[in-house]
């Protein structure tokens, strides 16, 4: 039972070059998988794939295969998938349904599509804001958000529905320090309390460092580096790939090109 | 018609509020009396004689009826936006079974609209930033549009590409009926007006169809 991805290649409509290029990675319950990559590496391309809505709703030609706890995606409706599989895009406002009156009823917005009780609704919502620490945005007008706030109330839009795969595209882009700390806790809770697991691209390598178990590095369309993610976010060819490492990484190499030891603390 | 939006606009309290949009319909009124009333063709029942022109009484009923409509359906518009919130109306809409896809149309074309303007406004200032003139004379100002065109129109299409992804991973299209939140106050007076207007509106629409009011504005 896992979201796996088995030599996925796949061309958007009237493209002649693969977006993504033979890729193979397993998603498995409990878990965070970091992707990293240089701008045009196919990262957002992988989000869309993974949770089956390409070519579903954008089209497209896949090749390979995509499987959600043995579901395949392109045998099933996005619809079917929503409560296994959710997705969060890089920008909030295109997130958003751009009908809903409040926030509370922004977030409600999924589980209201798929027919939900009420009772269980006001459950779900209650729930989703509480995780990210945002109740006091319930009553707010979503078109009346900062990015940082209007991307924390997306990521309730997906949480509600409980999926048991998350797949989050940069979704601290607009996010201060604090907002980016906040989220990064909500996920690991999410990850200790439900067993989710989560691909999340992101170019916040410190945020990955404590997030993921393991990283794949995207160059290309194809897995250019994967692996338990101390060791991909140490690797010298990190750099080369168009990718920052962590702090502590970049510390930790300027202090041994000094020639200055570090506490083991650091 | 217009006894009816008064009468409903009396009881909701927003006389007042319909004075703008009265003014609003002037102009539009004003040219219908002046053109129909001086400028009738065929009419020969000149009220009075200005030189070369003549006003005419059968102009002036013929104005008198297409500016009594205007009015009419202005205020009828007036009314529902008056009375009626946007998330209002689509959440009623809902609650009466209307089909997700029109409640999604008129809820988010409802919304859009002060999005849209927020964006263009953002662009403006952009483009002013890097040196665009979008003030002073007319033929500037025009100028100014087109490069503030393209950002503001394919912006909003790669938008629609998004927001459809991201509404389909929300379940959008799932085969069941979608959960009310709201419910409204209805009261029995409510729904027999409704009833009554609704009745009424069919009734007076097949009398003119059928020519008894064809005199009557």
């Amino acid at each position: 039972m896992s979201l796996v991805l088995r030599e996925v290649r796949y061309r958007y409509a009237g493209s002649a070059r693969a977006a993504l290029d033979g890729i193979d990675l397993i998603l498995e319950p409990g878990t965070v998988l970091g992707v990293v990559g240089a701008n045009e590496a196919g990262k957002s391309t992988l989000c869309l794939v993974a949770a089956g809505l390409a070519p579903a709703t954008i089209g497209g030609r896949l090749e390979g295969t995509v499987t959600i706890d043995d579901l395949a995606t392109s045998s099933a409706r996005p619809h079917d998938l929503a409560q296994r599989c959710g997705i969060l895009f890089q920008n909030p406002a295109t997130q958003l349904s751009g009908t809903a009156a409040t926030v509370w009823e922004e977030v409600a917005f999924a589980p209201r599509n798929l027919g939900l009780p009420l009772d269980e609704i006001v459950d779900r919502v209650e729930s989703a804001l509480a995780a990210l620490r945002i109740e006091h945005l319930a009553e707010r007008d979503p078109q009346r958000l900062s990015g940082g706030q209007a991307q924390l109330v997306a990521l309730a839009g997906v949480l509600v529905l409980r999926p048991r795969y998350l797949v989050l595209d940069e979704p601290t882009s607009q996010l201060d320090p604090l907002g980016t700390r906040l989220v990064g806790e909500a996920l690991t809770g999410l990850v200790e309390a439900t067993g989710a697991g989560i691909l999340v691209v992101e170019h916040k390598t410190d945020l990955l460092a404590g997030l993921a178990a393991t990283i794949a590095v995207l160059a290309g369309g194809r897995v250019a580096l994967s692996g338990p993610a101390t060791d991909i976010l140490a690797d010298d060819a990190l750099e080369a790939l168009g990718v920052e490492p962590p702090s502590r990484v970049r510390l930790e190499r300027a202090a041994r090109h000094a020639g200055v030891s570090l506490p083991a603390a650091v | 018609m217009l006894g009816v939006i008064v009468g409903s606009a009396t009881a909701a309290r927003i006389g007042r509020a319909f004075v703008p949009y009265l003014l609003a319909t002037i102009p539009l009124i004003a040219s219908i009396l002046l053109v129909n009333t001086f400028l009738y063709p065929g009419a020969t029942d000149r009220i009075v004689v200005l030189g070369p022109i003549a006003p005419t009484w059968t102009g002036l009923e013929a104005a008198t009826q297409a500016a009594l409509r205007v009015v009419a359906f202005a205020m009828s518009v007036a009314l529902l936006g008056l009375t009626t919130s946007a998330d209002h109306l689509v959440a009623d809409l809902e609650r009466r079974g209307a089909g997700r896809r029109l409640i999604f149309v008129v809820g988010s074309t409802l919304r859009m609209v002060p999005r849209m303007i927020e964006r263009a406004v953002e662009i403006t200032e952009a483009q002013r930033a890097r040196g665009l003139d979008t003030e002073g004379h007319a033929w500037r100002r025009v100028r100014g549009i087109v490069p503030l065109a393209g950002p503001l129109i394919f912006g909003a299409l790669t938008d629609v590409e998004e927001l459809t992804m991201a509404l389909e991973a929300r379940g959008f299209s799932a085969p069941v009926r979608r959960t009310a939140i709201r419910t409204f106050p209805d009261s029995p007076g409510q729904r027999i007006a409704r009833w009554v207007i609704g009745v009424g509106a069919l009734a007076l629409l097949a009398l003119s169809i059928g020519g008894r009011l064809a005199g009557l504005p």
